[in-house]
């Protein structure tokens, strides 16, 4: 998941054709001031702290300045600041519009129909988990042949919007849908929509470009997203790595294993604090790698819970025993190991060789590691 | 045919000279399975443990009478090699590439569809009949033949329910790894109508996981046409919302997707829903000792 922030978002909206209030965005209060004392934004403004995390209105991290001296006292009080566990490293500077209506509108992607999916509601401005089913309008888009003028048409109708607004709106509906599909994006949204006068105006970008076609966009790489920094390391080294709340630390192969195992933890009264899913891999090397970003996420015990299909049961168990050697005394944890399938037999006997028993049965040795959790504190 | 699969399907491994290719095309083979060609841009002519090589799937199904295409060809070139295949004439393809962009199958899942043929993946383990074949790299010691049907969105997890349903004295029908990606070729709602028209299959098994709404999709059919005995379990009840669970399509957005609302779905609709893995076989041999003193 890239999730853009908003700036970066806006500027696809201008690729697009998609219209936005115009801004800049800022790394300091004297560029804010800068800014606004040279006209590329004029007064009144907006200043927006720019981070990934929702619910800025209500957190103060945005503020409205009349004067060159308010941005800068604005931009100064919110840079620096920690919004919600993130640094805010810089702000939108944006013209204050006067704003008339605000709806919502976004693509997205249905599931079950397989297709993309418009959202509108003319409930815009507020999170759209709150508005009710039947104040929005969904219109599934088959991808041949794309968004067509008719769909267009029943989402200004939806909108209530008419005359040079409705034209609007049809521009501005082609833009993003085609940003939606050439951007891969997983969610195009804009909430709020703002009727200024006879203009629709984007006053918020959400855009949110799928990770599985990273191959297509490297413009997107260096992107910074709301990762932890031992998160964004199992990123790098393609192994999915999830923080939790508990302490126990699940290393298991396939999604759907992991996920189980955490459930069955969870049942027996343990508290999961690290989802590795190392996924299909015949390389020690990665699994070696998996086990010192586990460790340095300081649990304290592990469950390994492998079943070898493409993955093999000893090349975990030599990846494993690799790593425990390169684990200081002080930094170890106890292990509560599971492995079953393909080369079961070398796998635990490599393993044991180490001093690390298999439990076969995945009761047992869930109870086991969450006994280990508990004794360690 | 029971399930999409049998002793007469020809298999064509696309990607078949890469790692993964060669070692699940003789896997299959040790299952069974009728593995007849292999396909590898510009490797035409070679042979892959003795299996021929070509350069397209074209020459692959006209020289073999290959029906069925097994792709391990990577993410970046999958959307190629699955239109290939669909032009190609071949009516099952298997896509156990897994980070193949959601915006490639909005392509290839309704060109396939409009030629009449099914995708199953992507991401997936593929399809498994013991006895007769198997298309994809389900670990062929977990199986043995029988009357329980395994449909699901997960790999090893199914590999290890599978093989609890094994250990319990039962065996398998068919089980087929639907995959972890938002959008499948093959869903659980498409899947269960094979299984409730299968002679063969007497009793239901479905693994779901958190994300998207096809389990309550399922809930819904089998409430309404599905007259075998379902056994489900949906993993992930402890999976934070926001976060993707190492699947593409384990998500948790905006409330919707959780496990509570799958399994109440299910419940509703009258199948078992265990709580943990291991109560699955638990609750299909009960099902099938049930069956039997009957």
């Amino acid at each position: 998941m890239v999730k853009l922030p908003e700036g970066r978002g806006k500027e696809l909206f201008r690729k697009y054709g998609v219209p936005v209030p115009s801004g800049v965005v800022v790394a300091s209060a004297e560029e804010a001031e800068r800014a606004v004392r040279a006209g590329t934004v004029p007064l009144p403004c907006v200043v927006k702290a720019q981070v990934l995390v929702g619910g800025r209105g209500k957190g103060g991290a945005v503020r409205f300045a009349s004067t060159p001296e308010e941005t800068r006292a604005a931009a100064a009080a919110i840079l620096g600041s920690s919004f919600q566990g993130e640094t805010v490293r810089a702000v939108l500077l944006e013209e204050k519009v006067a704003i008339a209506r605000e709806l919502y509108v976004s693509f997205a992607l249905d599931r079950s129909l397989r297709v993309p999916i418009l959202m509108t509601s003319a409930r815009g401005g507020v999170e759209i988990e709150s508005v009710g089913d039947t104040e929005i309008d969904r219109q599934p888009i088959d991808p041949f042949p794309g968004l067509v003028a008719y769909e267009r048409r029943r989402a200004a109708q939806s909108l209530g919007l008419t005359g040079p607004l409705a034209g609007e709106l049809d521009r501005l509906l082609g833009g993003l849908y085609r940003l939606f599909d050439r951007e891969d994006a997983e969610l195009v949204e804009v909430n709020p929509l703002a009727v200024v006068g006879d203009k629709l105006l984007a006053l918020d970008a959400k855009v949110i470009i799928e990770d599985d076609a990273a191959f297509r966009h490297p413009e997107y790489a260096a992107v910074r997203d709301d990762r932890t920094p031992l998160e964004e390391i199992a990123r790098e080294k393609d192994i999915a790595f999830v923080q939790l709340d508990g302490n126990i630390g699940v290393i298991a192969n396939g999604a759907g294993l992991t996920m189980a195992t955490l459930d069955v933890l969870k049942e027996f009264g343990g508290a999961p604090g690290v989802f590795l899913d190392l996924g299909g891999t015949d390389d020690p090397k990665k699994v070696s790698e998996a086990f010192l970003l586990m460790a340095q996420a300081k649990p304290k015990a592990v469950f390994l819970n492998i079943f070898g299909g493409v993955t093999r049961c000893d090349t975990v168990a030599n990846g494993l025993v690799a790593a425990l050697g390169s684990v200081p005394a002080a930094e170890r944890f106890p292990l509560v190991a599971r492995i079953r399938g393909n080369n079961e037999a070398e796998g635990i006997a490599i393993l044991r060789a180490a001093g690390v028993t298999s439990v076969p049965d995945l009761r047992s040795s869930a109870q086991a590691v969450v006994a280990a959790a508990k004794e360690a504190r | 045919m029971t399930v999409l699969v049998d002793a007469e399907t020809r298999v064509v491994v696309q990607g078949i000279t890469g790692h993964q290719g060669t070692v699940h095309a003789r896997a299959m083979r040790e299952f069974g399975a009728q593995v007849v060609a292999g396909v590898t841009p510009g490797k035409g002519g070679s042979q892959v443990e003795g299996v021929p090589v070509f350069d397209s799937v074209r020459e692959a199904v006209t020289k073999t009478g290959a029906n069925a295409s097994c792709i391990f060809v990577p993410a970046p070139y999958a959307k190629d090699a699955l239109l290939e295949a669909v032009d190609a004439g071949v009516k099952l393809c298997v896509l156990v590439t897994e980070h193949i962009p959601f915006h490639d199958m909005l392509v290839m899942y309704p060109y396939a569809r409009s030629k009449g043929v099914r995708i199953i993946g992507p991401n997936c383990p593929g399809i498994a009949s013991p006895g007769k074949s198997k298309v994809g790299i389900i670990p062929n010691v977990v199986f043995r033949p029988g009357r329980v049907g395994v449909i699901s969105r997960s790999g090893t997890l199914t590999y290890e329910i599978v093989s609890g349903i094994k250990d319990h004295g039962l065996g398998q029908s068919t089980c087929i790894g639907l995959g972890g990606d938002p959008i499948v070729g093959t869903t659980f709602v498409d899947a269960l109508p094979l299984f409730e028209n299968d002679p063969e299959t007497d009793i239901m098994v479905m693994v779901g996981e958190i994300g998207g709404t096809a389990e309550e999709d399922a809930a819904e059919y089998i409430r309404a046409h599905f007259s075998k005995p379902v056994v489900a379990y949906i993993a992930g009840r402890s999976a934070p919302p926001g976060k993707r669970m190492g699947h593409a399509g384990a998500i948790i957005s905006r409330g919707r997707g959780t496990a509570a609302t799958k399994i109440a779905a299910l419940e509703r609709a009258g199948a078992k829903v265990a709580r943990l893995p291991y109560e699955v076989p638990e609750l299909v041999s009960e099902l099938a000792a049930r069956a039997a003193r009957r």
